[in-house]
């Protein structure tokens, strides 16, 4: 054993949930009228959790372990961790939260129950949080069932038929995944006697002795997450929620509800089966194939939708199954390019969402049709959304590309050249959905330009998240391979995912 | 007069109940000092039990069999706690719900009713032989039944009545066993029970009690009487027949599988059958109900049918773990059960109805209520962390590792049927579009909130203390698993 660093502070995982989940109380209980208090105390929790996360990062990558756990039943505990895995994920969603927070302060500004929104808004980061540093499936599983619960009220925030309507879809498929999820942590608890997330896996046993078993056990536990991962044919209630308000859609998108089942998928194949028990039990190519039936479809889905956020919807369950696609391909550097598309993925998804709620707020723009001019009336907000445009395209040097270039490496190691057609033929897609977008709002005169001469004023708070994180998009790709960089941090995930290969 | 917890928790709410009837103006004074003094009794004996691990007492010093013995073990002062915890919480309920004027006859009569009814509650926790249950369970459903009526309402009247027949036919059925059996063994108490030998007569005695405890239960199809009886009664009325009630006849049903080791498998799984159609029935039922009461009330015969279930799940050989998981989801259904009846009764004072069709019309939305609402039917439906989604958890791994499939199999259907009765209550909350009036600046807070708001959160906490609680429950041994 080498040693490891003492942790001067083992708290701090526990400390970092609390920060969201302690908050959403005194939000629920602040008074409508309370507005500027209410920022207050979201501004500075959200500040201060990304001051915690950083601080964490730190001293994960200096070595040191952060392990907090208590019994919950005999033999069963309450886990958390905080590995380079879920240092990944907690700082995307740490930073995504401040920025989105600012965005939906903004936007909701004169709407009616603000108290709700901003509770269950902290409720969701939180179940977030616990989801990235869950170190056992068990406190997962806590976690991914108040992700559910916690996001319910936000998609039906209008409190309208059609709202309402999408949250019914939403609780049926993901309490539905909720419960298989439930099963499957049953079942691997009953075969391998525990439930932690361990590099290379704990079912090795059970894999040898009985195979149909762990078969079985991977189709339920990857069904289940894949549900919130928006695979097909799991993927229907992704598109149906677009009712939500703006910033939601945001968050469900980029940070929350579809990466909280990709993440889950990385934890299953890498700590729960261990890649190579998962390739020798014969199930990573059939997840392969489906994350490929899952980026084509999503991709041919979204050319045929004229409402903006509607076609982003089907363009995320197309971007999300990158990840997946990543992780199965059973390939260091495929999943190096899975990873950095966790985090390239929602920066510039929750960069789109947010220019397409400007549009919807400033101009009243909800259909790909209406947006012929709106790049001369909007041009920052268009600006931010060409740029995620064409990182998701695939343009060097931006995000996209550098996930794309990672897969489609990888895809030449596992000797899956079918990978590269596959990336080829969905950046074509992409092009096709995104460029005809572009085109209308730069080189077009449309008559809503005419009709509204003058730049909308949305206020700062509206305009500015967007071209942050249009930025960091740039900045990711730009500045792959500097320290601390997602891509850097990534191969330090992916050498501790595989460390049991290359040895 | 011996300074026994235990004699405590049986005469200070007899004795309480005899005050308020005799000063009905200070009843509510001398009723909350009453189940608060309870509550104190039963923390002595906790501690007791925490040290001993099971305590016995002779009432008046006169020895089993010719006296009244009284023993307490883990599971019986896990019960008597949430009796007792439960009680006081809906009793600070219960003062705003009978605050009006008109109410003074209502307020007259609830005190001493469900303070006979709590001594009747610790008097079947505490009982130890057979006969002494059977005089409990009669004075438990002569103040059930009186509770069930207070409102006065036809619809109430009506439901009691049939309630009323129900409770004397089961406790019939329940002597008429007691009878058999003490004709062929001579004893009464539930410790001669269990050097009994093994014979048809005692089977058939035992087949007689279980029908009658079936009854009392309202296990299906005997559940006839429960959803108008639960659903009709005053809000702190259908918390505590709900939430406290029926677990009375679970709890002698628990023991009595101990005592009597004459279960067989045939038996054993036609319960669970009767518990998995209770699920289903119930569940679809619940479904259906116009009102949200009697939604709520749906969901009892559904978490009894459950908790029949959990007894069923492991067989035979596995009834020395398995009566752990009934002891959880009583728990957790008694908590969050009484939780979710206040609640509902708050929002239909707030409403002025409980139409499930209607509650997003009205232009006055009781949030706080909602939100306990919601908190309870997280534990009931079994989402994590609650105390419910532990009880589930336990049912589940059990009936995996034996291999029983389908118990597996109709819990989750269960559970889904649960997401969707449930979910049509959460849309009427949430839904804004069919108001003829704006939202009113008033959401409907009131201190009333508050108790059943500490059940709800009590009922999603205990699932994190979980373990404490199972080791609690385990202390005396109760059903002699070796130390």
């Amino acid at each position: 054993m080498t040693p490891v660093p003492l942790t001067d502070f083992p708290l701090l995982p526990l400390f970092i949930l609390l920060t969201s989940l302690l908050v959403a109380p005194i939000l629920f209980a602040l008074p409508e009228s309370a507005a500027r208090l209410r920022t207050g105390i979201n501004l500075g929790m959200a500040a201060l959790k990304v001051a915690l996360v950083a601080w964490l990062a730190v001293k994960v990558s200096e070595g040191v372990i952060y392990d907090l756990r208590f019994t919950m039943l005999p033999g069963l505990e309450f886990k958390l961790q905080a590995d380079p895995l879920a240092i990944l994920f907690v700082s995307l969603s740490a930073i995504l939260w401040l920025i989105t927070t600012v965005y939906s302060v903004g936007y909701l500004e004169h709407g009616p129950h603000r108290a709700r929104f901003f509770g269950f808004f902290s409720l969701c980061v939180a179940a977030t949080v616990g989801i990235a540093m869950a170190g056992n499936l068990f406190t997962f599983l806590i976690f991914y069932e108040l992700l559910t619960l916690a996001t319910y009220p936000l998609v039906i925030h209008h409190g309208t038929a059609e709202a309402l309507r999408a949250g019914r879809i939403y609780l049926i498929y993901t309490l539905t995944g909720g419960l298989v999820l439930l099963l499957g942590t049953l079942g691997l608890w009953v075969l391998a006697g525990t439930t932690d997330f361990i590099p290379g896996g704990v079912l090795d046993n059970v894999a040898a002795e009985r195979p149909r078993a762990a078969q079985l056990l991977f189709v339920v536990l990857v069904g289940a997450v894949g549900v919130k991962a928006a695979l097909v044919p799991f993927h229907a209630w992704l598109p149906v929620a677009m009712v939500a308000p703006a910033p939601v859609s945001a968050l469900l998108h980029a940070v929350a509800v579809v990466k909280a089942g990709a993440f889950g998928i990385m934890r299953v194949v890498y700590e729960i089966f261990g890649i190579e028990t998962a390739q020798a039990l014969g199930m990573t190519a059939p997840l392969a194939a489906m994350a490929a039936i899952t980026i084509l479809y999503g991709s041919m889905r979204a050319i045929t939708q004229d409402d903006i956020k509607k076609r982003l919807a089907y363009s995320t369950v197309s971007q999300v199954s990158y990840i997946t696609l990543g992780v199965a391909l059973a390939s260091p550097i495929a999943a190096i390019g899975a990873l950095g598309h966790l985090i390239h993925q929602g920066l510039m998804k929750i960069t789109m969402f947010m220019a397409a709620g400007n549009l919807a707020e400033g101009l009243g723009v909800k259909k790909v049709s209406q947006m012929d001019g709106v790049g001369r009336a909007m041009p920052g907000t268009m600006l931010a959304f060409t740029l995620a445009a064409l990182a998701m395209i695939g343009l060097p040097p931006l995000a996209g590309f550098v996930s794309k270039w990672y897969l489609a490496q990888g895809g030449l190691d596992a000797g899956a050249a079918w990978v590269i057609a596959l990336l080829l033929g969905s950046s074509l897609l992409n092009a096709v959905y995104f460029l005809p977008m572009l085109h209308r709002a730069w080189f077009r005169d449309g008559t809503r330009a005419k009709e509204t001469p003058k730049r909308p004023r949305i206020g700062w708070m509206l305009a500015a998240p967007p071209i942050t994180t249009a930025l960091m998009v740039l900045a990711v790709g730009g500045f792959a391979n500097a320290p601390f960089s997602p891509l850097e941090w990534t191969r330090f995930v992916v050498a501790i995912a595989y460390r049991e290969q290359s040895q | 007069m011996t300074t026994d917890p235990m004699t405590f928790a049986l005469f200070l709410p007899l004795f309480g109940a005899m005050a308020v009837f005799l000063l009905p103006r200070a009843s509510v004074a001398i009723g909350l000092a009453s189940v608060a003094a309870t509550c104190g009794a039963v923390l002595f004996l906790a501690r007791d039990v925490l040290a001993k691990g099971e305590v016995m007492t002779a009432l008046g010093g006169w020895e089993a069999p010719l006296g009244i013995a009284l023993r307490a073990d883990g599971l019986s002062v896990t019960m008597l706690s949430m009796t007792c915890a439960v009680g006081l919480l809906v009793s600070l309920g219960a003062l705003d719900s009978f605050k009006g004027t008109g109410q003074m006859r209502t307020r007259q009569y609830f005190w001493p009713l469900w303070l006979l009814l709590l001594t009747g509650m610790n008097g079947v926790y505490l009982g130890t032989d057979i006969f002494n249950l059977y005089v409990m369970i009669e004075v438990i459903a002569l103040a059930a039944v009186g509770l069930t009526v207070l409102s006065g309402t036809r619809a109430a009247l009506r439901a009691g009545l049939e309630y009323m027949y129900a409770s004397i036919l089961g406790a019939l059925l329940f002597l008429l066993g007691v009878g058999f059996v003490y004709l062929h063994v001579g004893r009464l108490d539930l410790a001669g029970l269990i050097e009994a030998e093994p014979s048809g007569a005692l089977s058939a005695a035992l087949a007689l009690m279980v029908v009658g405890l079936m009854l009392k239960t309202a296990l299906f199809p005997l559940h006839f009487w429960l959803p108008a009886a639960h659903a009709n009664a005053t809000a702190p009325a259908s918390a505590l027949l709900s939430g406290l009630v029926v677990k009375a006849a679970l709890y002698i049903f628990l023991r009595l599988t101990m005592y009597m080791p004459l279960l067989d498998e045939i038996m054993v799984t036609s319960m669970g059958v009767l518990g998995a159609c209770a699920v289903l029935w119930g569940g679809v039922q619940a479904l259906r109900a116009e009102r949200l009461k009697l939604l709520v009330a749906w969901s009892t015969v559904v978490q009894i049918g459950l908790i029949f279930i959990a007894f069923a799940h492991a067989g035979p050989p596995g009834l020395h773990e398995s009566w752990k998981v009934a002891a959880l989801l009583i728990l957790a259904h008694g908590v969050a059960k009484a939780a979710m009846f206040m609640a509902a009764g708050r929002i239909r004072a707030e409403l002025g109805h409980d139409i499930i069709r209607d509650l997003d019309r009205a232009p006055v939305r009781p949030t706080l209520a909602q939100f306990t609402f919601a908190l309870a039917a997280i534990s009931i439906i079994g989402l994590p962390p609650s105390l419910g989604f532990i009880g589930k958890w336990s049912l589940l791994e059990g009936a995996m590792s034996s291999g029983y499939w389908h118990w597996v199999v109709v819990t989750m259907i269960g559970t889904l049927l649960s997401v969707a009765y449930f979910s049509r209550v959460f849309a009427g909350f949430l839904r804004f579009d069919r108001m003829r009036n704006p939202v009113a600046e008033h959401q409907g807070w009131a201190l009333a909130d508050l108790p059943p708001l500490t059940l709800a959160l009590a009922a999603i906490g205990l699932g994190l203390v979980a373990a404490p609680v199972l080791s609690f429950i385990e202390l005396g041994y109760p059903f002699g698993a070796a130390p």
